[in-house]
């Protein structure tokens, strides 16, 4: 273990309509095995301290589950941590000594700022809405076993599923497109009997009201899948776009 | 119509006539070889299209699809531009599974744009269209595709032009391929992997039939076409 100190040249915005712009302020002598949440944490009661106003960003869990943080740290959302990581999980040693650490809010018209870098996602929650359920009655739960599910159907589901919804994959799109969370959410019930009732209508909904929120077209870059902290992959996308051509051509 | 007004729709668009325009590629690469070996042959082929009336046809097809296919970039460009925002990130980081084709395909496709005027000043002016109007005086006769390959590469300017205008097209088809089959929803875990393989390998073998072709009549115009051949026997 050592410490280290380094700059972190942080974003502040206040609102959606504000230019925005970097201030810089440097961490001294901070051990390595310090996620850099808590850095910036550590950052925030120096600010006050110094009676400037803290830097504002998301964060919740901090278990790498919830999907809330969201930074864009040097040039890669969540920062480059091991795959499968969010910014939670990303610690100070990945740093070295003397760094600038750039710290920016996921950047695309259907994520408008907040304040600093926390971001409106609100937009996901929108399509989700429109789409991404099963309409179950609910009451006594049924045997578990009623309906017979292939082991691989039900991994494949199951890796759709963990999708956290934070937003990375518009941040690194060049195109701010979200079709690497809409597909993996399409995809978790489009694959499981009880979801494939409604496939055809959830895929159209879905879509219509992405596109309706202004996010962009998928141009297949993969940026998305690089740095999707749970690994979803582009063959979710594929799946999409079958689960809708299909949709529009029964139609 | 959801082929415009959704953003699957819009890219369907762009998928069918991109694979449509990479089979027109290879079946002009195919004709294009047989100039290496056969003078006769290929003016055979020249003169079968020529002017008549189902080579005008698929020519206007052809240009309703290559329209199409700009239109839709151009769209599709304007509105993921509007989708990113104004806000540009300060500081990037490409990932390494990310190609650089990938990302740059409005800026290949207008390299393979401009290529296209030229080409078609070269060889469609002098000889679909020369035949159309009835032009005369001119260098060689419309359907002597032969002579005009000749009369074209006998620029050494030329070649390094349509070579960087052919390595333009391969970039855009490396990317093009499997994206199209992506788009149409053919892909997968597995499929993934065997579209981009057989997109390399296709978009390669076609691309080098048409580099062969110009590298050829710059550095060897007389060696060429020397066997005497018949294409189309049942129709001459």
């Amino acid at each position: 273990m050592a410490n280290i100190s380094f700059t972190v040249k942080f974003w502040k915005q206040n609102g959606p309509k504000d230019a925005g712009h970097f201030d810089s302020h440097e961490l001294k002598n901070i051990p390595d095995d310090t996620s850099f949440l808590e850095a910036l944490d550590i950052l925030n009661e120096e600010l006050i301290a110094e009676g400037k106003e803290p830097f504002v960003f998301d964060h919740d869990c901090r278990e790498g589950i919830c999907g809330m943080c969201s930074l864009y740290i040097n040039g890669t959302p969540h920062g480059k941590t091991e795959r499968g990581a969010t910014t939670c999980q990303l610690y100070v040693r990945k740093f070295k000594d003397g760094d600038v650490v750039t710290v920016e809010p996921w950047r695309s018209a259907g994520f408008p700022v907040i304040k600093d870098c926390m971001v409106d996602r609100t937009a996901f929650d929108k399509i989700i809405q429109a789409g991404g359920y099963t309409t179950v009655r609910t009451g006594a739960p049924q045997d578990a076993n009623a309906i017979l599910i292939p082991k691989p159907d039900a991994d494949e589901a199951m890796d759709c599923a963990s999708c956290i919804g934070c937003g990375a994959c518009v941040a690194a799109c060049k195109n701010g497109s979200a079709m690497l969370f809409v597909s993996s959410k399409v995809s978790q019930l489009a694959l499981l009997p009880q979801g494939r009732v409604e496939a055809a209508k959830r895929a159209k909904a879905m879509v219509a009201k992405m596109d309706e929120l202004g996010f962009g077209n998928c141009t297949n870059t993969r940026a998305c899948e690089a740095v999707c902290p749970k690994c979803e992959t582009i063959a979710n996308i594929a799946r999409l776009n079958r689960e809708f051509i299909k949709a529009k051509l029964a139609d | 119509m959801w082929l415009c007004n959704s953003s699957i729709g819009r890219k369907v668009i762009m998928s069918v006539t991109g694979a449509a325009l990479i089979l027109f590629l290879t079946f002009h690469g195919c004709m294009n070889v047989v100039a290496l070996f056969s003078e006769s042959a290929y003016n055979q082929i020249c003169k079968l299209l020529g002017s008549n009336w189902y080579a005008i046809v698929a020519t206007m097809g052809l240009a309703a699809l290559m329209a199409l296919h700009v239109v839709y970039a151009f769209i599709l460009t304007f509105q993921n531009r509007k989708a990113r925002g104004n806000n540009k990130y300060a500081v990037t980081s490409k990932p390494a599974i990310v190609e650089w084709a990938s990302q740059n395909m409005l800026v290949l496709g207008i390299i393979v744009a401009l290529g296209l005027v030229l080409h078609l000043h070269d060889f469609w002016a002098n000889m679909m269209w020369a035949e159309i109007i009835g032009a005369e005086g001119l260098q060689c006769p419309p359907t002597d595709g032969f002579g005009w390959i000749k009369f074209t590469f006998s620029n050494p300017v030329f070649v390094v032009l349509y070579l960087i205008w052919i390595a333009a097209i391969w970039m855009h088809l490396t990317h093009g391929f499997w994206s199209a089959m992506q788009t149409l929803g053919w892909s997968g875990h597995i499929w993934f992997n065997r579209w981009k393989c057989i997109g390399y390998v296709w978009s390669s073998v076609v691309m080098a039939m048409f580099a062969i072709v110009a590298i050829a009549f710059t550095f060897c115009p007389d060696c060429l076409g020397k066997c005497d051949g018949n294409v189309l026997p049942f129709i001459f």
